[in-house]
């Protein structure tokens, strides 16, 4: 049984194909048409929809956005589903809806429901933001019609006192009917399984190998929104609390593999500041909200956002079969093209970073055609240890170079022992990352432009690592 | 006898024209209640379609199987071509577009089988089963091969004034140049859908997200093989359509109606996005060369263009946009003696298609490209070259199609933002900036737009309405145009509402339908309010005779009917006023015609393609618009920082809505100039196929200073109410952007190289212009060297 509250409707749903998205649920189940579908892939956001979900002690709601193109039902388990019918009151519009329409904002209107959508969800979590705030905000919506200023305005004007609406005002309703809907019977349907531990689950891979695990679905969805596989069984990591939690440990951060990215990312960005640049730019906030860190090193692709920070920061991975743990360095787990190390009846329990020492300078830099919500041309993350100006050890991640995320061991071997400020350290580092890779020409860029770029990302990491740099290196600044 | 309503007392005039009025579905839009094809109730038992396609891009077919098709899950119906009872082609002006393949290959994709079932995801399942064999031959994917093949879709085209190979050949300043111009994906949110439901015998109803449903109609017909009169096309509002759905709508309409009439049954085929982006034709790519010859102080003197629009396998409008691009070579410059080719060159790739600007700024960009490369060569900044090439009386006024320029606003226009945006200021600055900062480099540009107005297909500029007025008072309106989110329904309600003098909503703007409005055109060409705002003009000018004359007749002074007026719920004369409403039911109980037909046809339009010589335009609109950027010459990413503009809507019906126009248009204009990249394979395969792979701009992509102006002058032509056409001269205006970082670049040449910079520029296109300018200095550095032993260490290699 997989239950939640459409609104404040009480929904159980206990036989439904394993792969039945979120959004056909919506418009050819309930047969409301608000939500549309512009892509089924999670890339233009007006299927967007806002899961309200109770923290532990049923004390709070927690508005977030998801594509529900590309969510699973599992997904919505113990939550409330909003969607864009349900936010006027009568004929009084919410207030983000009647900012919208005061500004112009919309036109041909079919990506307003999910503007909408991703504007309510940013009215209960941030109470006036700023541009850049709104801009974060809706990453994951595109329009085509009005270059988005008067969306922009439009949201900052709804956002920069928001009253009480009446989910907050229900809110204790809502929490009331979100704790019955978690009691503690069994969860799940017989072709989207939900085992809620570790014992659970390793039984459901013994008693179903075929069926696939899935987390937060962003990926694995796409191979039946997208090339229309059956897929007949799922098992969801979403609610196994032993997958759960980031904890701090005295020489490492250790993250839970299911834990939606949002959620780590406070934790994430305390210890990694300097990874800011890659995790504002990891697909958007809606795909942030549900993709998690165990399926992104799980899925291997070989530009992987997280994956080539992972290898830079020498990050573990810890694999679980249900009896017996252990650990798999980030730099083997890759074996091939979206090919891992991970045996059969395994899956990601864990990944664990080490923390960095004070000599250790880290950045991370992601190149693509468009800034937001798009997939890396290169990504390079530099992790540089520096003892009394001398290069110690250098330890590098790279995505889109090759069939795997990938390290450099020559970039290491070629500079260590070099003065960190000469121009010899520079040329150098150059010289080696614009050979290292056989990179392949592709829709995002050519072979030898991703070469060029590799090397000259060398010189940008090296300006900016000087003690006196005074050089503007970057056109947009991520930090 | 018959019981009237009572009328509303809140008859106050609000809603008039020359006012921001909100979009008259924007409330509905926020709350998910604006409904799109998709979201009509579907009638009971409505089946959903999904076609098959090739997997090659040019051959002959020589079997078709689909028996794994027939045998797919929940698979009811399967169609090819042999299956139309009527018309197998639909090509909108020319043949060359069959409904499904006819035989041979034409294009990576193109729809071979329709596939008939009871879900949509069992019917696109169904169609990826069906084998088609092929005998494969060899594709032609590029202008080059096209030229060499001699493969043409349409003849050439040329015009021209003077002499221009004799100027050209004698100049003594002269530059060349050539550019590979992008296509682009119009990416409406909403992807082509149609729903078709029989009705009684042959008829046919179609629910169609289509920019021209009278064309719709007419190709549903011809497939079906039924007259017009019994189909009815009613579409009520798209998702986006932007050129896109102007005649690449109805294959599908014309899909579904085939299926709904052999099944007897309401189909569905809504396309997925990434289906959609292969089988429908997209902004054509152009390469597109010249020849300017010019004086000391850079005036023009000849210029020689080849414009080639790389269309496709089929005409569709290829003919129409290739002539727009001839027709925009000028931009807003005499270029002197003048002679411009275009070519329409075949390809086997899908058919390309309308998309805002028509063309336009394919052929715009090259006169934008001319003054550049002048600027750089006389050592002129480009603003000085743009200034002292426009149009007037003493550079020239005779544009190369041989039609008079009057009424130019450019020069007044440049000087108002040059001084508001402070373009020579800006420019110090940014040369003082790009000194001090060897790896970002900013950049400037301001670049002017004059488009043309009106179908240059003569006959496409006609337009029909049909007004009722209800005996309460309120007023429905209908007229041939066709509302994707541009507001035209909004400012025709405007239009109504202040004709009659009553609260915009007291209007009620209606589906466009086939059945209310006959053989219309599309809604297209930016001219959807001026020719059905001038329509529904029209037809409230006659309801208005016959009120007027009602009420100066119940007076007693129906010699005076001409002076009575309609303004804020009140008919009036001199004294005497009167409710409309109160009138309206005055006039149905005196038996007078509360509803009529309006039409409108745009005057002085006379271009004889024959000689190339004429009026193909009604007006031109203008714009200008300054944009500045940054570049990384490290990695080739850049931003754009700011971007001012003043734009000409002459008096503008709905000025909230005319600047939307403008800022999308702009946004949707710097899309295709930068990060929207097509990408076909060796194969002829697009690559680039979905909104992963396509990347149009994102929120962030909106630049922080972002000042849009309008120049408030009213149009000099009487177009409805001196207001001027908005939908695509703003997506000019983003020519800017482009001319912003190749100034950038130049800047690593102090200003004496111009770069190739093809588009889009992508960041990856930019980093090569850098190294390639970068090169460039070092060799000419090297030569110098070579000569004098004080060699410039410091040249440009210092920032890569």
């Amino acid at each position: 049984m997989i239950r939640f509250l459409i609104n404040q409707e009480h929904v159980e749903i206990d036989n439904a194909r394993a792969d039945l998205t979120l959004l056909q649920y919506i418009r050819e189940y309930k047969k409301q048409t608000g939500t549309k579908e512009g892509c089924a892939a999670g890339d233009c956001g007006a299927c967007t929809v806002v899961l309200a979900e109770p923290n532990a002690d049923y004390t709070s709601l927690h508005y977030r956005t998801v594509n529900s193109c590309i969510t699973v039902m599992s997904a919505v388990h113990g939550k409330q589903l909003i969607l864009v019918e349900h936010l006027s009151s009568g004929k009084k519009l919410h207030p983000v809806q009647q900012a919208l329409v005061d500004n112009h904002g919309s036109q041909c209107g079919f990506c307003t429901p999910g503007f909408i959508m991703s504007m309510f969800a940013l009215y209960h979590t941030n109470s006036a933001p700023n541009r850049d705030d709104v801009l974060y905000a809706l990453s994951g919506n595109l329009c085509r019609c009005t270059g988005y200023r008067p969306i922009i305005d439009a949201t900052l004007a709804a956002c920069e006192q928001p009253a009480d609406d009446h989910f907050t005002q229900n809110a204790s309703r809502t929490l009331a009917l979100l704790k019955d809907l978690n009691d503690d019977s069994e969860i799940g349907t017989t072709s989207l399984l939900m085992p809620q531990n570790r014992v659970e689950l390793a039984q459901a891979i013994r008693e179903n190998p075929e069926a696939k695990l899935v987390a937060g679905s962003t990926d694995l969805s796409l191979s039946f929104t997208q090339q229309l596989k059956n897929i007949d069984k799922l098992i969801s990591l979403s609610h196994i609390n032993e997958l759960k939690g980031c904890t701090e440990t005295q020489h490492s951060l250790v993250i839970g593999a299911a834990n939606p990215f949002m959620d780590i990312t406070p934790k994430l960005l305390a210890h990694f500041p300097q990874l800011a640049e890659l995790i504002t730019r990891f697909a958007s906030l809606p795909i942030r909200n549900q993709a998690t860190m165990g399926g992104n090193v799980a899925n291997a692709s070989p530009i992987g956002d997280m994956p080539p920070a992972l290898i830079a920061l020498n990050a573990v991975v810890i694999a679980d079969n249900g009896a017996d743990k252990r650990r798999i360095p980030i730099t083997e787990f890759f074996v091939g093209y979206r090919q891992t190390a991970l045996n059969t009846g395994e899956w990601i329990s864990h990944i664990e970073i080490p923390f960095l020492s004070d000599n250790q300078r880290l950045a991370a830099y992601k190149i693509s055609k468009r800034a937001e919500d798009d997939i890396s041309a290169v990504c390079a993350v530099f992790n540089v240890t520096i003892s009394d100006g001398i290069i110690e050890k250098i330890s590098a991640g790279f995505g889109g170079v090759a069939a795997t995320p990938q390290g450099c061991q020559a970039l290491n071997d070629g500079l260590v022992g070099e003065p960190f400020a000469s121009k010899g350290c520079l040329e150098t580092g150059k010289k080696i990352l614009s050979t290292a890779f056989s990179p392949i020409d592709d829709v995002r860029a050519t072979a030898a432009y991703r070469n060029t770029v590799l090397a000259n990302l060398w010189h940008r990491f090296w300006l900016e690592h000087q003690t006196d740099n005074t050089i503007a290196t970057r056109v947009v600044n991520h930090a | 006898m018959r019981k009237l309503i009572t009328p509303s007392s809140q008859d106050k005039s609000t809603g008039r024209v020359h006012t921001s009025e909100k979009h008259e579905s924007a409330i509905r839009q926020v709350q998910g209640a604006a409904n799109y094809v998709d979201d009509i109730t579907e009638p009971q038992g409505t089946l959903h379609a999904a076609v098959g396609l090739s997997d090659c891009a040019r051959g002959r077919i020589f079997a078709i199987n689909l028996d794994d098709v027939r045998a797919s899950e929940g698979v009811i119906d399967v169609v090819t071509i042999d299956d139309v009872p009527g018309h197998k082609d639909i090509g909108p002006v020319f043949k060359g577009d069959p409904l499904l393949a006819d035989g041979e290959i034409k294009f990576f994709g193109q729809p071979v089988f329709a596939v008939l079932a009871s879900s949509a995801h069992l019917a696109r399942q169904a169609a990826l089963k069906g084998q088609i064999e092929v005998e494969c031959e060899d594709a032609i994917l590029t202008p080059k091969q096209a030229h060499e093949q001699q493969a043409f879709v349409r003849p050439m085209h040329r015009f021209g004034q003077g002499d221009a190979d004799t100027q050209l050949e004698n100049a003594v300043h002269k530059v060349s140049g050539s550019l590979n111009i992008g296509g682009q994906e119009h990416m409406y949110l909403e992807g082509q859908v149609s729903l078709a439901v029989p009705d009684e015998e042959d008829r046919m109803n179609i629910y169609t997200s289509s920019q021209h449903p009278s064309e719709v109609q007419k190709l549903v017909s011809e497939v079906l093989n039924v007259r017009l009169h019994r189909v009815l096309v009613d579409m009520r509002r798209m998702g986006g359509g932007f050129g896109g759905k102007e005649t690449q709508a109805a294959q599908w309409a014309c899909i579904a109606a085939l299926l709904a009439h052999r099944n007897r049954q309401a189909v569905k085929l809504r396309l997925p996005r990434f289906v959609d982006m292969h089988v429908t034709g997209k902004r054509h790519p152009f390469s597109n060369a010249f020849d300017v010859a010019f004086n000391a102080e850079g005036k023009i003197t000849a210029t020689r263009m080849e414009i080639n629009g790389i269309c496709g396998h089929s005409p569709d409008l290829s003919d129409a946009i290739v002539d727009r691009a001839m027709f925009h070579a000028d931009n807003g410059y005499f270029l002197g003696d003048s002679d411009i080719v275009g070519h329409r060159l075949q390809t086997n790739m899908v058919s390309h298609t309308a998309y805002r600007g028509f063309g336009g700024p394919q052929g715009m960009i090259m006169a934008e490209a001319m003054i550049d490369k002048i600027a750089r060569y006389t050592g002129l900044d480009p603003l000085t070259v743009r200034k002292r090439n426009l149009y007037g009386e003493t550079t020239g006024s005779k544009t190369p199609y041989g039609m008079e320029v009057e009424h130019n606003l450019l020069p007044d226009m440049i000087e108002a933002l040059e001084t508001k945006a402070q373009y020579w200021q800006r420019r110090e600055s940014i040369k003082a900036f790009n000194q001090t900062s060897p790896i970002i480099k900013k950049g400037l540009a301001l670049t002017p737009v004059k488009f043309g107005i009106s179908f240059t297909s003569k006959h496409l500029n006609q337009a029909g309405a049909l007004v009722h007025i209800y005996t309460d008072g309120s007023i429905q309106v209908n007229h041939g145009g066709t509302e994707m989110g541009q507001g035209l329904h909004t400012k025709i309600g405007q239009i109504a509402a202040n004709e009659f003098g009553v609260d915009l909503s007291m209007i009620e703007v209606t589906s466009t339908r086939t059945d209310k409005v006959p053989n219309t055109s599309p809604t297209a060409a930016s001219s959807g309010t001026d020719m059905n705002g001038k329509a529904v003009q029209n037809a409230c000018i006659t309801l208005k005779a016959r009120l007027a004359s009602c009420f100066a007749t119940k007076i007693g002074k129906p010699e005076l009917a001409n002076h009575v007026t309609f303004t804020d719920g009140l008919v009036r004369l001199n004294d005497e006023s009167m409710a409309f409403s109160e009138l309206v039911q005055a006039a149905y109980f005196e038996r007078i015609s509360l509803s009529t037909s309006g039409y409108y046809k745009t005057p002085k339009l006379a271009y004889n393609r024959e000689t190339g010589e004429g009026r193909p335009f009604f007006y031109f609109a203008y714009g200008v618009s300054m944009s500045e950027v940054s570049i990384d010459t490290l990695t080739g990413e850049y931003k754009v920082d700011s971007v001012d503009i003043i734009h000409d809507v002459g008096n503008s019906l709905n000025p909230a809505i005319d600047i939307g126009q403008i800022e999308g248009a702009f946004i949707q204009g710097m899309g295709w100039l930068t990060t929207e990249d097509l990408k076909w394979n060796d194969s002829g395969k697009l690559i680039s196929e979905n909104m992963a792979t396509y990347k149009i701009p994102a929120i962030g992509d909106t630049p922080v200073n972002f000042n849009v102006e309008l120049f408030g002058k009213e149009n000099a032509e009487d177009s409805i109410y001196h207001s001027k056409a908005v939908g695509e001269p703003p997506f000019m205006l983003a020519i800017s952007v482009w001319c912003a970082l190749k100034d950038a670049i130049s800047s690593l040449s102090n200003y004496t190289i111009d770069p190739q910079l093809d588009t889009p520029a992508t960041p990856e296109r930019v980093l090569n212009a850098v190294v390639a300018t970068t090169e460039a200095m070092q060799a000419e550095a090297e030569s110098k060297t070579s000569h004098s032993k004080y060699g410039d260490a410091f040249s440009a290699s210092e920032v890569s």
